[in-house]
This record gives structure tokens, C-alpha cells and sequence, in this order.
């Protein structure tokens, strides 16, 4: 546990003590505060019914940030060690494999989650500027950073597989760019084919993201959409951390 | 210390790099693994260092093996790869301490170990620096201090001087002699004179085999058959020629012209036998002048030439 937290201080203090991190989270603030200056643009003349998190998702640009940040995030982790050859130094001390890779993954989602804290600056001001009481409350905030914390888990896991298989950082976020893209196209097919009694469709209908995250945006948090992010997350880890170990077989 | 036996690591691909070694090290020697680029060298102490696994064979650290006991030998292994690789926008001591930590050290043990091997590798004065902007030597240093950080019985450097200019060198061989005794150190080089300053023993790599492990003077009066003296003596030639076809103990020689009535004489002995004290006593015996005596060792050079030799032939 010791060895666990010393590395993930390090790999934090590596995002928070960078320009890249600066960069990151300025980037999504600037993504954020665009999307909700389109968003208030869209409801300053008709009143909403909506709560305003869940016309946040219907802004293209919580998608865009997603797509974009989460590869730049991750590229660093495992790429950047096996290029400058502090790799070989990290795997001779006596730490785990899985530590390595929890530790990094954790950190990643620790960043990802801080980038995303000006979006709650947004909410609140939009909250105060309208008059209507179900625009924000703790429920459909709460499902929305859920939302954020899950599919985020799942693009940085692949994020860390794309780093640990490339030995380029460049590399390492295109891969996971690709992935990530791939992804989403799978979901806007999801999306837009009917689910039918056919297996295939059904499968299909379990990356429709964009259903999905509008359920959380709403507050509504689907067992299976959760069960389907952690074991995604899960999966890409695994495959991580086989990657780390695969220099044991070599 | 270190107990390899029939080491092989082939690469995926098929290029075996190291083929079938085996040696051992004993507690506090300093041993270096000479040999070109290629040899093997890197490879041998990345697999002893734990960072890969060996295609067959063993390798055995303080009695447990690197791969099935890996925690328990690295613990062991300070460890201090090529090019040396550090996280340059971290702080000296911050860097040290982190290390320190990983490698299993408390809260106020690390501290305690980062002070102690700072002053140990003279970087007192540059803790607070980024790696980073530090100068070779420096970083050169900070990756020494590291290998120690954890007081590790087995230190292995691997080419721990590259790149350095003379005074770095000087300062880095001389922290490195200094670990003898309490540590067992392991240097890999390509640079000969390293070796003869620094290590008790020289295992030669060449081809991903070991071909000669023995102390630098071992090898050298192994080698001793070969070795010249020259004599600079002032004498009429004819006289010179008479004497040395008249000594036994002379097997060739050889009598150039030096300055003035110099003459150069080139002495190769029978039986390696040290001419010297008769050379002089017959200068002082004929009233000559003597200006120089000087037995042409030979270098670790000629000896890892000639080690190095049958097998280029064969592979030709």
C-alpha cells in the first residue's frame, strides 16, 4: 500500500506539476464554458423542462472533450517510461506489475476528474440565473458525474493499453484516439439501429453510450450501463497489465 | 554473491544474446564484464537485474533466484541501467526519496539513507535542483546515489562513465572503488583502462560468451611470454650484438639507432624472465650509459585483442 501511494503521488505530481496538465484542463474548460455559452444561446428565448445537465449532453463538445482529452491524458503513462528507460528502472525496484498499472490508471481518472470540476462552476451559474427550481439538483448532478467518472474510466483504460503497447507517445494517442473513435461510431450505430429480437442487437445495444449517458445526465443511474463500464475498464486494465508483463515472456 | 550458471537469453526474433554463460562472483569483489558492443553485456545484467527472465538456466543473487524470488533480490540489487535514465523534471532529493520509497523504505529511513548517499556522491549542494538541468556528471551521480539509496549488497552498473569527460570519470571511478568490500559491484565496459583501475576481476564477453575471467594481472602475466623490454644504452653497436647473442636468457633482439650514440635495443626474454637487473648490472659493468629500462607490459588491450581474435576468425 505504501509503494502503491508513493507511486500514484508521483504520477500525480507528473500531471499537476506539468504544462501538458495546465494545458489539459484548459482546454476542457475552455470546450465546457463554449458548450454552455451554445447552451444558454438555445434557452434564452423558449423556457426548458430539461435540468440543464442533461442539455449539456446535448451539446456535441461533452463528446469532444472525451474524445480529446482522454488520449492526451494517457499517452504519457507507459510510453514516455519505455522511451526515456525509466521503465527499467521503475520494474527492477521491487513493485508489482498490477501496483504500476493501478497506480497510473488511478491517477489518470484523478486528473480527469479535476479537469472536469469547471463544468460544476458552469452549473451553479446557470442555476442562478434561472428562475426554475428543477434546473439543477444534487441527484442529477450526482448522475452526471457518475456518468463523467464511468465513461471516463473507460476511455483512460484504453488510454493505458494504447501507452503500455507503444513506445512513442505520439503513438500512444493516436492508438487510443482510433479506439476511442471506434467507440463512439459503435455507439452512434447502436444508436440509430432499432433493437430487435436478434442477438446481434441486442449485444449492440450495450455501447450505446449516448442513451446511456443521457440516463445519467437525467439522474438515472441503469445497473447495466454501470455493470458494462466497470467491466469494459476492467478488461482494458487486464489487458494493461498483461502487456506490462509480457517482457517476462519475451 | 552472484552464481550464474548456463545462462542463455534469446530474443523473440531468434537472436540469442547471451549463450550459455556462467560464472560467480564473490562477496565484495568488484568484477567487470568487458567486452565490444553486442557482447551481451547489457543483456547478462538486465536479466540479473530482474528486468527479464533468462531463456534457460539460472541466476541466483544472495542464494535466491532473480526470477521465482524477484522481490526478494531486488531488494538486494542496486541497480543503475545504460544511459541511466532518471525523471528529469523531478528535484534531486524529491527523486531520491521517491526512489527510496519504492524500494521499500520507510518514512524516516528514506530520509535518513537520501542524506547519507547524497553526501556519498557529493550531491549535497545540488538537492534541491532539477535533474533535468543538471550536468552529466551530476546525473550521473544521482543514478549512482540511487543504486545505493536501499544499501544493496549487489550494486551492477551498467557502463557507469559513458559519456563523461576525464574529471567525471576520475570522480565516479573513484566513488566506485570506494563501495568495495561493503558492496559486491558489478561495471560493464567497453573501456579498458576502467577495468584495470577499477575492478579485482575482468570477465571478457564476446559473442554473447564469457572467454576469460581472471584478475587484470593474471591475465597480464599470462600474457607475460610476449612482453618486451627496451633498453637504451649508449655503446658501440658491434658490442651491443655481441652481448645480447652471447645472454641466454635473451631470445630475440632487435638494435636500432637513437639519438647521438644511443641505440634502441627491443629485448624479448625466454621464459617471460625480467631482464631488467642484468641489463643494468652489464651497463654498469661495461662503463655504458643507461637512459632508459622500460618492460612493455601488455595492456589489457593486446590480452582482449588476442582473446577476441579465434573467435572472429571462426565466424569469418
Amino acid at each position: 500500500m505504501n509503494i502503491f501511494c508513493t507511486l500514484l503521488r508521483r504520477e500525480l505530481s507528473s500531471f499537476f506539476l506539468s504544462l501538458t496538465g495546465y494545458v489539459i484542463i484548459a482546454a476542457v474548460t475552455v470546450l465546457v464554458g463554449l458548450s454552455f455559452v451554445v447552451l444558454i444561446a438555445g434557452v434564452g428565448s423558449d423556457p426548458f423542462t430539461a435540468p440543464v445537465t442533461e442539455m449539456f449532453y446535448g451539446t456535441f463538445y461533452f463528446w469532444l472533450v472525451l474524445l480529446l482529452a482522454t488520449p492526451v491524458i494517457t499517452m504519457r503513462l507507459f510510453a514516455l517510461e519505455k522511451a526515456s528507460g525509466t521503465f527499467e528502472t521503475l520494474m527492477t525496484t521491487p513493485v508489482g506489475d498490477l501496483q504500476v498499472v493501478v497506480a497510473k490508471f488511478t491517477a489518470a481518472i484523478i486528473f480527469y476528474m479535476v479537469a472536469w470540476l469547471p463544468l460544476t462552476a458552469c452549473l451553479f451559474i446557470v442555476q442562478h440565473f434561472t428562475n426554475q427550481a428543477g434546473a439543477l439538483d444534487g441527484g442529477t448532478m450526482g448522475g452526471m458525474y457518475l456518468g463523467i467518472f464511468l465513461i471516463g474510466c473507460l476511455f483512460l483504460s484504453m488510454g493505458c493499453l494504447a501507452s503500455a503497447i507503444s513506445y512513442s507517445q505520439m503513438t500512444a494517442a493516436m492508438i487510443s484516439f482510433v479506439l476511442g473513435v471506434s467507440l463512439f461510431s459503435l455507439a452512434y450505430l447502436a444508436k440509430s439501429t432499432p433493437v430487435t429480437e436478434h442477438w446481434q442487437t441486442q449485444v449492440l445495444a450495450y455501447f450505446n453510450l449516448f442513451d446511456q449517458m443521457h440516463d445519467f445526465a437525467r439522474g438515472a443511474v441503469d445497473t447495466r450501463a454501470v455493470i458494462f463500464y466497470v467491466s469494459a475498464t476492467f478488461l482494458f486494465l487486464f489487458l494493461t497489465l498483461r502487456v506490462v508483463e509480457s517482457r517476462r515472456w519475451k | 554473491m552472484i552464481q550464474v550458471s548456463n545462462l542463455t537469453k534469446r530474443y523473440a526474433g531468434g537472436r540469442t544474446a547471451v549463450n550459455d554463460i556462467s560464472f560467480t562472483v564473490a562477496r565484495g569483489e568488484i568484477v567487470g564484464l568487458l567486452g565490444p558492443n553486442g557482447a551481451g553485456k547489457s543483456t547478462t545484467m538486465r536479466v540479473l537485474s530482474g528486468f527479464m527472465p533468462a531463456t534457460s538456466g539460472t541466476v541466483r543473487v544472495a542464494g535466491f533466484d532473480v526470477f521465482h524470488d524477484a522481490d526478494e533480490t531486488r531488494r538486494r540489487i542496486g541497480y543503475m541501467p545504460e544511459n541511466n535514465p532518471l525523471y528529469p523534471e523531478m528535484r534531486v532529493r524529491e527523486y531520491l526519496k521517491f526512489r527510496a520509497r519504492l524500494k521499500g523504505l520507510g518514512w524516516k529511513k528514506s530520509r535518513e539513507r537520501v542524506t547519507t548517499v547524497m553526501e556519498q556522491c557529493g550531491l549535497a549542494e545540488v538537492g534541491r535542483r532539477v535533474i533535468g538541468q543538471l550536468s552529466k556528471g551530476y546525473k550521473q551521480r544521482v543514478g549512482l546515489a540511487d543504486a545505493l539509496v536501499h544499501e544493496p549488497e549487489l550494486i551492477i552498473l551498467d557502463e557507469p562513465t559513458i559519456g563523461l569527460d576525464p574529471q567525471q570519470i576520475r570522480s565516479v571511478r573513484a566513488l566506485i572503488k570506494s563501495l568495495a568490500g561493503k558492496h559486491t559491484v558489478l561495471i560493464s565496459t567497453h573501456i579498458l583502462p576502467e577495468v584495470e583501475m577499477m575492478c579485482g576481476r575482468v570477465l571478457i564477453m564476446v559473442g554473447g560468451r564469457v572467454l576469460a575471467s581472471d584478475t587484470p594481472e593474471n591475465l597480464q602475466r599470462r600474457m607475460a611470454g610476449g612482453s618486451q623490454i627496451i633498453a637504451e644504452i649508449a655503446a658501440p653497436f658491434e658490442a651491443l650484438r655481441a652481448v645480447w647473442e652471447n645472454l641466454p636468457e635473451v631470445a630475440q633482439f632487435d638494435i636500432a639507432a637513437g639519438e647521438g650514440e644511443f641505440f634502441r635495443c627491443a629485448l624479448t626474454p625466454r621464459d617471460g624472465e625480467d631482464l631488467r637487473p642484468l641489463i643494468f648490472n652489464l651497463a654498469r659493468v661495461n662503463g655504458w650509459a643507461l637512459r632508459e629500462l622500460t618492460r612493455s607490459r601488455h595492456s589489457l588491450e593486446d590480452i582482449y585483442m588476442q582473446v577476441t581474435k579465434p573467435t572472429t576468425e571462426a565466424v569469418e
